[in-house]
């Protein structure tokens, strides 16, 4: 039995799920496509992860964090998400199919076809209502709404966490400085999200679901929605506890747990390992942070010139300049906090730049 | 009296007459009519692609936000019945709502509707990428969509701080925190100091910054609570009510609902 938990807890940790998770997220979309969207999968899956649940309620730490009122929405969201990305998948492995086959898609011939909105419309509408309300009905009456203490300011709970839809910002600011976790990177999510339908050209895909008619755009989307934003909230809400540590789902939230703090700034690696300077790091800070300013600035402009050249001529020839280089540029930006995420796991990286002096650290 | 005239005498009455200005939705005219009279059925259109009917196509998932959104106006004007946001009342307000009220579950259905509509939102912009519906020509009705969702987690995050409990003030103090690191306008962030030294004195500092602003003070106070909860209850509720008018009629405009082309 310990075996079995501390094998999870182990599993559980940031990198090794994360890692996981990304190559299942590979396997599933370039390998598994076809077996994935069978039916069977799918109860499969839900079964599967609603045993997962139902058993590790044993354990009394994973029922505290799972049952606790304001988590509930959350678990519930892993069922629904997993039910509804499995519904598009096999949507979609339907029309890829019938692409090939040189048909038209499922209910083209629908789209042409015109009906009364009353009945068809609105009586599905009325159904869809009654099921939601008689659902929230039935939720509000099993389960109180959260209440604790009466606020109190000079009383910090541990940990102190957001509103759970913000959890993925949170965890974020394990591998990023507030300025970047919680103002530049949420604006440029948004931003990114109203530019879509100006960057995506792609003509093919519109009003049916498809995976190999536009792989690029629906890759980036589940990874940047199932990865970097939900699993980001599964780390934050589950997996986070006292200080902000992490705690494996069977693990006690103990308030002493030791982490060392061994993370080491670009900056240190470089005058201190090289021995540059008697190891001494330069007061000035943009001599002291040279490479990582360098490196920032190259990442963020020679950067959408090389994938232009190399990885993305495709993508350039179709898009134009200005388009390519807002995609390139958003595209890097994502890209950022999985880099960041490896840098910290395996190098220990702690900033590219340090410039506390200036609250500006990368 | 048999029972079928007893239904004529109320649908050939005067007063039934003067709410139904048609006869039952039974034939294709009365069934243009039922849209077309109606105010609120007149936000569809009278008739739409049957592609669009289809659930599992749709999910129905903006159709249950928008229901979701009104479940929070109903249950949210009746718990200001009850609920005065200050310091000394909040908490006791909504333990009394609780207890003393009778079936008291308005907060619950107020607080899990809130959570649901934020996945509902979710889930529903996860449909209109993955069928590319935001291609041409709704690109415009997308952009509003992510100004809605916006809007939707700062109505939630604006309404967690109101039960004034230590979930609400910490979950409140740690999401504004960032606002103190916002570059040039947070006391701690990039480009604060700059402005500073431009300007010659202080203009951002924990008194005057971004996060001040939010919070109507250094920390979450009472001045906080009277600013969410005139945001959460007046402001974000119209300017959302607002971009939904002209989200849902840019669904109609922009062709209905997406479908192969």
């Amino acid at each position: 039995m310990n075996f079995i938990t501390d094998a999870i807890n182990t599993l559980c940790r940031p990198a090794i799920l994360f890692t996981i998770s990304c190559g299942v997220f590979y396997l599933v979309l370039f390998k598994w496509r076809e077996q994935f969207s069978q039916k069977r999968t799918v109860i499969a899956l839900e079964l599967g992860m609603l045993a997962f649940i139902l058993v590790s309620m044993l354990n009394p730490t994973f029922k505290d964090v799972v049952t606790k009122p304001d988590n509930i929405p959350i678990v519930g969201m892993l069922f629904l998400v997993l039910y509804f990305t499995w519904l598009y998948f096999h949507k979609a492995v339907i029309n890829d199919n019938l692409i090939a086959q040189g048909k038209d898609v499922e209910n083209k011939a629908e789209a042409k076809q015109m009906t009364y909105t009353w009945p068809d419309l609105v009586f599905s509408e009325f159904i869809c209502t009654i099921v939601v309300w008689c659902g929230l009905l039935l939720w509000s009456i099993v389960l109180k709404a959260p209440l604790e203490e009466p606020a109190n300011p000079v009383e910090t709970p541990n940990p102190s966490k957001a509103p759970w839809y913000f959890l993925g910002l949170q965890e974020m600011l394990v591998y990023f400085d507030p300025w970047l976790a919680g103002v530049v990177l949420p604006t440029l999510i948004l931003v990114g999200l109203i530019l879509v339908p100006y960057i995506d050209t792609n003509p093919k895909g519109n009003g049916y679901y498809t995976f190999k008619d536009r792989k690029l755009a629906i890759t980036t989307f589940l990874f940047g929605f199932l990865i970097l934003w939900l699993l980001l909230i599964v780390y934050g809400t589950f997996l986070r506890g006292p200080n902000w540590n992490f705690f494996g789902p069977y693990e006690v939230w103990d308030l002493h747990k030791l982490e060392f703090l061994k993370n080491v700034n670009l900056s240190e690696y470089f005058w201190r390992g090289l021995g540059i300077n008697g190891g001494k790091l330069p007061d000035n800070p943009f001599i002291r942070e040279w490479l990582g300013i360098v490196l920032t600035i190259g990442y963020i402009v020679v950067g959408p010139l090389l994938l232009k050249k190399t990885l993305m001529k495709p993508l350039f020839d179709k898009l134009g300049a200005p388009r390519f280089y807002i995609t390139a540029g958003l595209f890097l930006m994502m890209a950022s906090l999985p880099i960041k995420m490896i840098l910290r796991w395996v190098i220990n990286l702690k900033y590219i730049v340090a410039m506390p002096e200036f609250f500006f650290n990368i | 009296m048999a029972k079928g005239s007893f239904i004529d005498s109320i649908t050939e009455s005067q007063a039934w007459k003067s709410i139904f200005r048609h006869g039952a939705p039974t034939n294709t005219r009365n069934r243009v009519l039922v849209v077309l009279m109606n105010v609120f059925l007149h936000l569809h259109p009278i008739r739409m692609k049957k592609s669009g009917v289809r659930m599992s196509f749709t999910w129905c998932m903006g159709g249950i936000t928008f229901f979701l959104f009104l479940v929070e106006t109903v249950t949210g004007v009746l718990l200001m019945f009850y609920y005065r946001p200050t310091a000394e009342f909040a908490y006791a307000d909504i333990i009394a709502l609780r207890e003393h009220v009778p079936i008291g579950i308005m907060r619950e259905v107020h607080r899990w509707g809130a959570h649901s509509m934020v996945i509902s939102v979710w889930l529903h912009m996860f449909r209109v990428f993955l069928t590319g519906s935001y291609k041409p020509p709704r690109e415009f009705n997308w952009g509003i969509g992510v100004v809605l969702l916006v809007l939707t987690l700062l109505l939630s995050f604006t309404g967690y701080l109101l039960p004034w409990d230590q979930l609400a003030i910490w979950a409140i103090t740690v999401g504004s925190n960032m606002a103190r690191a916002t570059p040039f306008l947070g006391n701690e962030g990039p480009g604060a100091s700059l402005i500073n030294m431009l300007m010659g004195f202080d203009v951002v500092h924990a008194g005057s910054d971004a996060r001040f602003a939010l919070l109507a003070g250094r920390l979450v106070g009472e001045a906080t609570l009277l600013r969410f909860y005139v945001l959460h209850c007046i402001f974000i509720p119209l300017a959302a009510s607002m971009l939904m008018a002209i989200h849902f009629w840019r669904v109609r405009k922009d062709g209905g609902i997406s479908g192969p082309l």
